[in-house]
């Protein structure tokens, strides 16, 4: 017995179980790569080559005669990271304020607005950023935001964000007093892909690059849901909010912003 | 001759502690979702109690057993003393230590990825942190394993290695090696951006080398049940292993064919090209060999016991089998359930049929059937048949045991066949609430139903399973006769140095392994423009 050797053609056990394994993989291989992509009537499968490039997934550039269908509008270009802008210095936030003496006649004296734009005291910063980048580039229209963003520069915006940010979340005007939390606010819709609405924006979680909600005129995010709706607003990341005011009724938009508008 | 009594008693209790946690919390996810409750107020309790089932289930429980079994394999099949009992005590630690590190940023909210991880979402990086800590521990029992066996094969040259011990070794190597795919993962990829020195991750090459770990990981879990099946089951019904090479040739099997099939857990990724998803199917396909070599071997030794006691004719030995011992019934609902989970997997493994129930409950039946119900229900008889060695003290009641069988096997078939039925009909798994007035979904509320009435089922069973260990640790005091496991009806005095060693299967593994990953991870990793943002879990808190 130990003049036997286990990694020799002379062991019956290393020849049975070497020659199975490679005869299995060979023909499984074959078949995956060659035989199976080859009876695929639509997948353009010129020749044996392609046929094994295209089972390993290799990328393969779309045929010339296909015609790419650009959107007509622009999209967000922003990428959001969870810790992006966090930690601002006092420079920074000094900066802000004084860039932020033009923003006061909508935005309010201290970021609590009286005119149904958004309270921007407390805001998070990559929120404020991501909007400021997005009116600039036109992803997201507006006559009145626009030409003030046209100069701001890349720093200009982190510190206004900053700025924002640091400012205390104080209570808005509010008419009306806070009712129970709706359910589209709780729970969502599950039959129609809507998850809950306090999951991102407040109440449950917040998730990065969602706008903190509560005390919101109620107005502008009323409007704001409809715009995604009808696809007239369209700087979402991933058209996850047009997704979602798309499948809501008009009821539940109602809801949703006279909730959040009346939070404290 | 049982000489670590105390190191397998403590890895028994933990396992033991954490699963029996573990099952209030399932049931508990089961009753919330279901239409017995009304819509659970914040999802995040959900997928914080999903995570932490998920973990103490498939990490913590499992391998605890079979770390606690594999010493008292050892101990038992080498006749000699433990080599290496202060490391065995470490690895423990780890597991324990890993284990407490992981689950504490998933109760505070802060890493609710639920265990299969599920980047780019990214928790608190001590969620993998601990379950690294969980993974080096195992790493410890494993090289503890191979060590043992090389001491004795040095002291015992030329003589075959014990079948439980062979049985052993193999699978602590399956883990070692199917171990790896994640801790790449968790390593590389994950914790560089839990630990925020990285802020994207590839997702999808993560998805891969998961895959790696993710079936594979069955069969470790499957494995102490294997040995059970050959090594405990003959012995302790009367009867004799039928074959002691076929014995080895499966576990042997094992090795070669659990690894190189992961990706059929990817078949809707659209990352991984649709040829090595069918060489992973093929594969997948042959794990019915060693399957059915087992079922073979297992059915025919029972026949041997069954014709011992007297039994004649075709069907005569059935009746003639001890049914009244708790061993003869765990295997016996064991290998029901097995069939029956197997049958369910054929469909999960094929490319086509898959794409019916992908990501519905019928996966979280599947598993549960196979894990939860074959696998487990064989853990409760390996403690039944060790727990007295261990102790000193007799397990008296045979009628709690078989009520706590009883039990767990229709808990188990309650819980899962439903779960199978809606997941035909559609129903996603892993969500926190499902709207069953929707008239969609409203005929999915009575299996629902029903498959929550089986997890309150499992909890009483699981309950009487805790109740009856504690009972055996105060228990009057025995002297156990020396722990034995089955004879074969031939004993071997030589087995081809093939089937008395692994350095055949593990070459076959490992290169079966490079054929069918190789090309899919070096293909991804030189994609450029593949990486996301991470989704921090719990950023807002």
């Amino acid at each position: 017995m130990s003049t036997e050797r286990l990694f020799s053609v002379r062991n019956a056990w290393f020849t049975t179980s070497v020659t199975t394994v490679v005869v299995i993989a060979v023909a499984a291989a074959l078949a995956g790569f060659i035989w199976l992509p080859r009876l695929q009537t639509n997948a353009r499968i010129a020749g044996v080559w392609d046929a094994i490039c295209s089972a390993a997934g290799v990328l393969r550039p779309a045929p010339a005669t296909e015609q790419i269908v650009q959107a007509n509008y622009r999209t967000t270009s922003v990428v959001l990271a969870p810790r992006m802008l966090r930690n601002a210095s006092a420079e920074s936030i000094g900066r802000g304020a004084t860039l932020a003496l033009r923003c006061t006649m909508c935005h309010g004296a201290r970021g609590l607005s009286q005119a149904n734009s958004p309270n921007l005291a407390g805001q998070y910063p990559i929120v404020i950023y991501k909007q400021l980048q997005d009116f600039r580039s036109g992803a997201r229209a507006s006559a009145v935001m626009a030409p003030l963003v046209t100069d701001l520069s890349d720093q200009d915006m982190q510190d206004l964000a900053a700025y924002y940010a640091y400012l205390p979340r104080l209570p808005g005007y509010h008419p009306a007093s806070a009712g129970p939390a709706p359910r589209i606010v709780v729970s969502g819709a599950p039959m129609r892909n809507i998850a809950p609405c306090g999951a991102c924006h407040g109440g449950l979680d917040n998730k990065t690059g969602s706008a903190w909600l509560e005390g919101q005129p109620a107005i502008y995010l009323q409007a704001q849901l409809r715009a995604f709706a009808s696809g007239m607003r369209h700087n979402d990341i991933s058209e996850q909010m047009r997704n979602i005011a798309r499948q809501m009724t008009p009821a539940e938009i109602s809801a949703a912003a006279l909730y959040y508008g009346s939070q404290p | 001759m049982l000489n670590s009594r105390r190191l397998i008693l403590a890895h028994f209790w933990l396992a033991f502690a954490g699963f029996g946690l573990a099952l209030l919390l399932g049931e508990w996810q089961m009753f919330i979702r279901s239409p017995l409750h009304a819509w659970i107020g914040d999802p995040e309790w959900y997928y914080r109690s999903v995570t932490v089932h998920g973990t103490a289930m498939a990490y913590v429980f499992p391998t605890l057993v079979a770390m606690g079994f594999g010493y008292t394999i050892t101990e038992a099949a080498l006749k000699r003393p433990l080599v290496g009992i202060r490391c065995a005590w470490l690895g423990f630690g780890l597991v324990a230590v890993g284990t407490v590190t992981a689950v504490v940023p998933v109760v505070l909210g802060l890493a609710s990825v639920l265990y299969t991880f599920y980047p780019p979402l990214i928790g608190n990086p001590f969620y993998y942190i601990g379950v690294v800590l969980v993974v080096v521990g195992s790493w410890i029992w494993v090289a503890l394993m191979s060590i043992n066996l090389y001491l004795w094969k040095r002291d015992n040259p030329g003589r075959p290695v014990p079948p439980a011990m062979f049985a052993n070794v193999a699978g602590s190597y399956l883990w070692a090696w199917t171990a790896v795919g994640a801790a790449i993962e968790l390593l590389f990829q994950i914790l560089p951006v839990a630990l925020g020195i990285t802020s994207t991750i590839d997702a999808g090459l993560a998805r891969v080398f998961f895959s790696w770990t993710l079936h594979a990981i069955v069969y470790f879990w499957l494995m102490p049940t294997y040995i059970a099946y050959y090594t405990i089951v003959p012995r302790a019904i009367g009867g004799r292993l039928f074959s002691d090479p076929m014995a080895r040739l499966s576990f042997a099997l094992f090795l070669v064919v659990a690894m190189p099939i992961g990706v059929h857990h990817l078949f809707m990724d659209p990352q991984v090209g649709s040829g090595f998803k069918f060489m992973h199917s093929v594969f997948t396909a042959l794990v019915a060999l060693p399957t059915l070599l087992t079922v073979f071997t297992i059915c025919a030794s029972v026949e041997i016991a069954g014709r011992l006691r007297g039994g004649k004719g075709v069907f005569g030995w059935l009746t003639a089998l001890p049914w009244r011992n708790p061993i003869m019934l765990a295997v016996a609902f064991s290998f029901v359930m097995l069939g029956f989970g197997g049958a369910g997997g054929l469909v999960n493994m094929s490319y086509q049929l898959d794409t019916t129930i992908h990501n519905t409950q019928w996966i979280t039946g599947h598993f549960h059937l196979i894990f939860g119900g074959a696998i487990v229900i064989m853990y409760f008889a390996i403690a039944y048949d060790i727990w007295p060695h261990l102790t000193g003290r007799a397990l008296v009641s045979f009628r709690l045991m078989r009520a706590q069988l009883w039990t767990w096997f229709i808990g188990m078939i309650v819980l899962s066949f439903p779960w199978h039925y809606v997941g035909i009909l559609g129903m996603p798994r892993r969500m926190a609430f499902y709207d069953f007035t929707d008239p969609a979904i409203a005929p999915q509320a009575i299996p629902v139903m029903m498959s929550v009435a089986g997890g309150a089922i499992l909890v009483i069973s699981g309950m009487l399973f805790l109740a009856i260990l504690i009972r055996g640790q105060r228990a009057p005091r025995i002297t156990p006769d020396e722990y034995r496991f089955s004879v074969a009806v031939h004993e071997p005095r030589t087995v081809p140095l093939a089937l008395n060693g692994f350095g055949l299967w593990l070459s076959l593994m490992v290169g079966l392994t490079v054929v069918n990953y190789g090309f899919p991870i070096v293909h991804l990793m030189s994609m450029p423009g593949t990486a996301v943002p991470a989704v921090i879990v719990g950023a807002g808190r």
